[in-house]
């Protein structure tokens, strides 16, 4: 049960709220943004990032910053592809993913050691593992953009039905690869909420020394998410080259601030501790919406940046008032003593 | 307090530098062993003299958010704006066939532009972070974004060229024979700010802010005035380094330099900057920048050895000096703990 | 006559060559309150540690309910029923109260998922255990210090314990929350637990415990009961050192005042304050928190801005918008939170001093000048005997006397006016603390004019010269100290007889 009280404080509303705006805008001026086909090309458009979205999210709110995914994905994706490529690999693309996933797999447990193992600062060792990964890419493979086995082809042409826009003719597929990310989104929810593991995660955002005293395994729980993320991100690298087509090693690069702004958008506290699904989901679909739509409402793709800075800025400032009246709220509370709640309260002595 | 604590007399800062010197001299020694004739010479010496400060003066201005206690993602955001508004200028305002004379007021004028443009960005970012309390790392985050998205938009996402040969010109020269002007120009920005991190009284305040900013408020430092400072000086630093890295290509574009963001970061950590603010200074820096160029140029002399293997190189090395520093530093606070419990604190 | 619930005897435990503990014994019995007491670096936190595992003796006896226990592990420790309330509580702002409770159950049940229905109703059993009403789906972050601690408690009962072992928890509390806090032990004693107090506040230790230890440097050297003791006897054990009344009686005062305040008021936090303080007076100003005195002080310190009312310093009337100003017009202020306040722990202890006097301390373009910044630190070092060799070591390696002692100095190398000091001694052990009161006093009778916010009564009765009692936000009577005693005070700060 959700106080309305409780609600105002949170930012999943607010966001919310700017994406029922901007759609409405959007359709008033163009009377093209709810069109199937423009629905099905912003989910498309989408799909690739808030995969990423969610193990960024997780880390962020475990109190640490991950900037490495990308090229983990990247180079993950990449040794697949010409692994596949050249065996001349004709079969299902589940082995693909399965590759790719083992490969982001084992570039994360190499971050997980280095963050949990040895307590190194998350940023600066992402930094650092980011620049390797993607140093290896091009350099030791020499990685060039090059096609992609059958299997993933076909796979990334595979979809779940078609949307048409009558008025203009146009017609747009919903990818298959769609559902991986609604499986991902069911998977950490569960974790998250139902598992002691998820609840560690907060835990450990929160104040990692407790989350030690009070018995969570926080080098494992810090391993896994690592691991987690870069799991995540050798399939999202399948993902994205089967939807291009094409697999080019630098499309993914340079996604990890913008991803990162998608989250914070949505109500992660960089400082850890706070954050949840919905909200990262729903700050992942207003960057896109500003990213694709602005050009429905005739604003020219060269000043869609313009907005999406805007947009972090102001949602960040928002997200800062509302820390700040939090912090501001606590001082009152303690400043009046204690007279709220404590015990005795109820026989009248307080 | 006696002998004990006489050994954390070398501070971490020295301590640092030292190992940098040392990685510094290796690389050196490096390539000049294995590229003789080639890398060790007064023609390599200058081109990497060329390359180094567009990055190397970003650097700094990223080094000097961070001992605040924050970070500016959007340097090369404004550089490149700063650099765009400055070709526009020229391209719309020189007039064709004009002499070198008749160029000069326009060049400084463009400069001045390219100038102005870059303390308007630190100051817009400066606001947002002591006027608005947004985090430092989102709030240039979204300048990052916005700084570029405005250039793109007023470039349609088109490079400015065919800019005035003279600015080139002007922008490559070497000053007594030898030295870029470009090098140059970081040598003075670097001496300067560092002897401002290290005398004055406004880098203490620096110093004190990036460690705790609430004593430093009851300590009488203004922190809003502090940061305002301080993302101001990196916008005028980032506006240098775009007209640098103007004069190199002779074109301004609006998404130049892309990397370098993350570059830079990595050059201020590994030159001993604290991402958590209080630490840090320019000589560290400056050798982290050399380590750099050093490697980058190194390693294109060998035909064989992709340019890319630097960045292997680059994140191997930041590892590796952060593990070190950490087995380090479990050692003796071990041992200190040991000396507390000890002492019943 | 009761049996012990926890016995331990010769135990000795040190640490790289340093022994922390050379032979202690304690016995705490059944459904007792026991103090411990000793200063930092007395072994009180390594014999905690022992009793709760955290720590393996290198000698000596631990029996639990008249067991012998050969070696404890943390969980084994709480497994026999002894618990510890760290003094920085364990709990997660970011979760829920209830998830703050059950988590730890949870955990100790070996349990993967979480069951939220299994969850609240062991949050709900937990807070039923002390009558704490509270929101279960409330952030702790929201709550209170009191409450967070609460929290920690019922989390603890939870275990089944037989002895709970607080550190220092009453440190971040008011006045009202100890006396809510002390019930609360009061009734656990009730239920038959025992309770080990760690604590150096000697009120605290008459009002709640009936035995006490007490250690110093590794050794136990007295215990009894807390009726044969009195603050003299307690201090002299402490410290070894015997410690005079002292009180504080200034000269005629000559001079003007040099602060006046008149009709200050700030909405809600205070109003209609109005006092003058002539140098060489020390001003007590004591009151509970939320009585509005340390807003007083910080708005007299530039933190925040009065809405009506002036404040005149030597003789002018001036209109103090920012901390710089403050300290330009010469008024130092020593916040009561020195480690987080007043304190850059990792700079330089150089640093630490010199940080409010930065601008005498260069010449033209901000530049500072080395040398007078090397002279300022070794005179104020020398000064003010701060124990240090070199004052490029972190400020961080110093004890917390010595640390407080920075802050003063910071103070101290500025022209003075006035010096505002909010809880001085808070967390300083009694040797310390002795000497920081001498300190002041001297200050005070060089001609300094002091300001003292505490509600640490002797502390209050024994360096002011004047004493103003603040209460919900106004003045209610200035006192001579001279006349007046703890239980007065007391009695004018909560307002009840």
């Amino acid at each position: 049960m959700i106080q309305l009280h409780r609600l105002a404080r949170r930012s999943e509303p607010y966001v919310l709220a700017a994406i029922v705006a901007l759609c409405l805008l959007i359709q008033a001026r163009s009377g093209q943004f709810f069109s199937g086909n423009n629905l099905v090309d912003d989910v498309r458009s989408l799909i690739v990032p808030a995969l990423f979205s969610i193990g960024c999210m997780m880390v962020l709110v475990s109190g640490g910053i991950d900037v490495s995914f990308p090229a983990i994905a990247s180079l993950a994706m990449y040794m697949t592809d010409r692994i596949l490529l050249a065996s001349h690999y004709s079969g299902s693309v589940v082995l693909a993913y399965a590759m790719a996933a083992g490969f982001g797999l084992a570039m994360g447990a190499f971050n997980g050691l280095l963050i949990a193992f040895l307590k190194l600062p998350t940023f600066v060792v992402t930094l650092g593992t980011s620049s390797l990964y993607t140093g290896i890419m091009y350099g030791a493979l020499s990685a060039s953009a090059s096609d992609v086995p059958p299997a993933i082809a076909a796979h990334g042409k595979a979809k779940l039905f078609t949307a048409t826009n009558e008025q203009l003719g146009l017609t747009s597929n919903m990818p298959v690869q769609v559902l991986i990310l609604a499986g991902l989104i069911v998977v950490v929810f569960c974790l998250l909420r139902y598992t002691m593991l998820g609840r560690g995660i907060y835990a450990i955002g929160g104040d990692e020394a407790a989350a030690e005293r009070t018995g969570f395994n926080v080098r494992a729980i810090k391993m896994f998410l690592y691991c987690f993320v870069g799991f995540t991100a050798g399939i999202t690298g399948i993902v994205r080259i089967s939807m291009m087509s094409f697999a080019d090693p630098s499309t993914m690069l340079g996604m990890e601030l913008t991803v990162i702004a998608a989250v914070v958008l949505g109500g992660t506290r960089v400082t850890g501790g706070l954050g949840t699904l919905t909200g990262t989901i729903l700050g992942v679909t207003l960057m896109i919406i500003m990213a694709n739509s602005l050009i429905l409402i005739g604003i020219p793709t060269y000043w869609s940046r313009v907005f999406t800075g805007a947009v972090i800025i102001v949602g960040t400032g928002v997200t800062a008032h509302q820390v700040g009246s939090t912090r501001r709220r606590a001082r009152a509370a303690a400043a009046l003593g204690g007279l709220g709640g404590g015990v005795g309260a109820g026989h009248g002595e307080g | 307090m006696g002998k004990a604590d006489r050994r954390g007399r070398v501070g971490r800062g020295d301590k640092n530098l030292l190992r940098l010197l040392v990685l510094l001299a290796l690389v050196f020694a490096l390539m000049a062993v294995l590229r003789p004739g080639q890398f060790a010479t007064a023609a390599s010496l200058n081109s990497m003299m060329r390359q180094f400060p567009e990055y190397g003066i970003m650097a700094i201005g990223i080094s000097l958010a961070m001992i605040t206690g924050g970070i500016d993602l959007g340097v090369v955001g404004t550089a490149n704006l700063s650099a765009i508004v400055a070709a526009k200028y020229m391209l719309a305002a020189v007039p064709k066939g004009a002499s070198p004379a008749e160029l000069a007021p326009y060049l400084f004028a463009a400069v001045a532009l390219a100038v102005a443009t870059g303390l308007a960005c630190g100051t817009f970012a400066g606001t947002l972070i002591a006027r608005f309390n947004i985090p430092a790392i989102l709030a240039t985050l979204g300048t990052q974004q916005l700084y570029t998205g405005i250039a793109i938009g007023i470039t349609n996402g088109r490079p400015q060229s065919r800019l005035p040969l003279l600015y080139s010109k002007i922008g490559n020269t070497e000053l007594f024979g030898f030295f870029p002007l470009s090098f140059v120009l970081y040598a003075l920005i670097a001496v300067g700010i560092g002897l401002m991190l290290s005398r004055s009284r406004f880098g203490t305040c620096m110093y004190m802010l990036g460690t705790n900013p609430k004593a430093a408020r009851f300590a009488g430092i203004n922190n809003a005035s502090v940061i305002m400072r301080t993302y101001v000086l990196s916008g005028l630093l980032s506006s240098v380094a775009g007209l640098i890295m103007m004069a190199r290509a002779n074109s301004a574009k609006a998404d130049y330099g892309a990397p370098y963001t993350m570059q830079c970061v990595l050059i201020a950590v590994l030159g001993g900057v604290d991402p958590n603010g209080g630490f840090g200074n320019i000589a560290g820096v400056t050798m982290a920048i050399l380590i750099l160029q050093f490697l980058s140029s190194g390693l294109n002399m060998f035909n064989s050895v992709s340019n890319f293997y630097r960045d292997v190189i680059w994140g191997g090395v930041l590892i590796l000096v952060l593990v070190f520093n950490r087995i380090l530093s479990q050692r003796a606070e071990r041992r200190a703990a040991a000396r507390r419990t000890a002492q019943g604190r | 006559m009761s049996e012990s619930v926890l016995r331990v005897e010769g135990i000795k435990k040190s640490f790289g060559g340093v022994q922390a503990l050379k032979g202690v014994d304690l016995d705490i019995r059944g459904g007792e309150i026991h103090c411990l007491a000793g200063e930092n670096g007395s072994g009180k936190s390594t014999l905690i540690k022992v009793i709760s595992g955290v720590h393996e003796p290198d000698s000596g006896s631990i029996e639990i309910g008249g067991r012998r226990r050969e070696r404890l592990s943390p969980r084994e420790a709480i497994e026999a029923g002894v618990q510890v309330i760290y003094q920085d509580f364990s709990v997660f702002p970011n979760l829920s109260v209830m998830e703050n409770l059950a988590l730890n159950m949870e955990l100790m049940d070996g349990r993967k998922l979480v069951n939220y229905r299994r969850a609240r109703a062991t949050a709900s059993r937990a807070v039923s255990l002390i009558g704490f009403d509270v929101d279960l789906d409330e952030r702790v972050e929201n709550l209170t210090v009191a409450d967070r601690q609460l929290i920690a408690i019922c989390r603890a009962l939870l275990q089944d314990s037989k002895l709970l072992i607080m550190d220092e928890p009453t440190s971040a509390l008011t006045k009202k929350e100890v006396k809510s806090l002390f019930s609360v032990i009061k009734s656990l004693q009730g239920r038959g637990m025992s309770i080990l107090f760690v604590s150096h506040k000697l009120d605290e230790v008459f009002e709640i415990s009936e035995r006490y230890t007490i250690l110093r440097n590794g050794e136990n050297v007295a215990s009894g009961s807390t009726g044969d003791l009195d603050s003299k006897t307690f201090a002299y054990y402490m410290t070894g050192r015997e410690f005079a009344d002292e009180s504080y009686r200034p000269g005629p005062i000559a001079a003007p005042p040099v602060l006046s305040v008149k009709d200050l008021c700030l909405e809600g936090c205070y109003e209609g304050v109005s006092f003058d303080l002539a140098p060489g007076e020390i001003l007590g100003i004591t009151g509970l928190l939320g009585s509005g005195r340390t807003e007083l002080v910080e708005t007299i310190f530039g933190i925040s801005r009065p809405d009506s009312g002036s404040v005149a310093v030597r003789g002018r009337e001036v209109k103090i918008r920012s901390v710089k100003a403050a300290i330009r017009r010469g008024i130092g202020y020593v916040p009561s939170d020195r480690l987080t306040e007043g304190l850059f722990q990792t700079q330089t202890i150089e640093r630490n001093i010199v940080v409010a006097v930065l601008e005498k301390l260069s010449g033209r373009l901000g530049i500072l000048r080395r040398k007078l910044v090397a002279d300022t630190t070794a005179r104020w070092i020398a000064e003010l005997s701060i124990a240090t060799e070199d004052p490029s070591l972190p400020v961080r390696v110093l004890s917390g006397g010595n640390q407080q002692k920075v802050v003063l100095a910071r103070w101290l190398a500025n022209d003075l006016a006035v010096l505002i000091l909010n809880g001085p001694t808070v967390g300083v052990d009694i040797g310390a603390k002795y000497d920081i009161h001498g300190l002041i006093r001297a200050l005070a009778a060089r001609g300094l004019a002091v300001i003292i916010v505490s509600d640490d009564l002797p502390e209050v009765l024994s360096c002011a010269s004047r004493i103003i009692v603040m209460r919900g936000g106004a003045f209610i009577e200035e006192l001579d100290p001279a006349e007046t005693t703890e239980a007065k005070l007391g009695e004018l700060s909560t307002g009840v007889a």
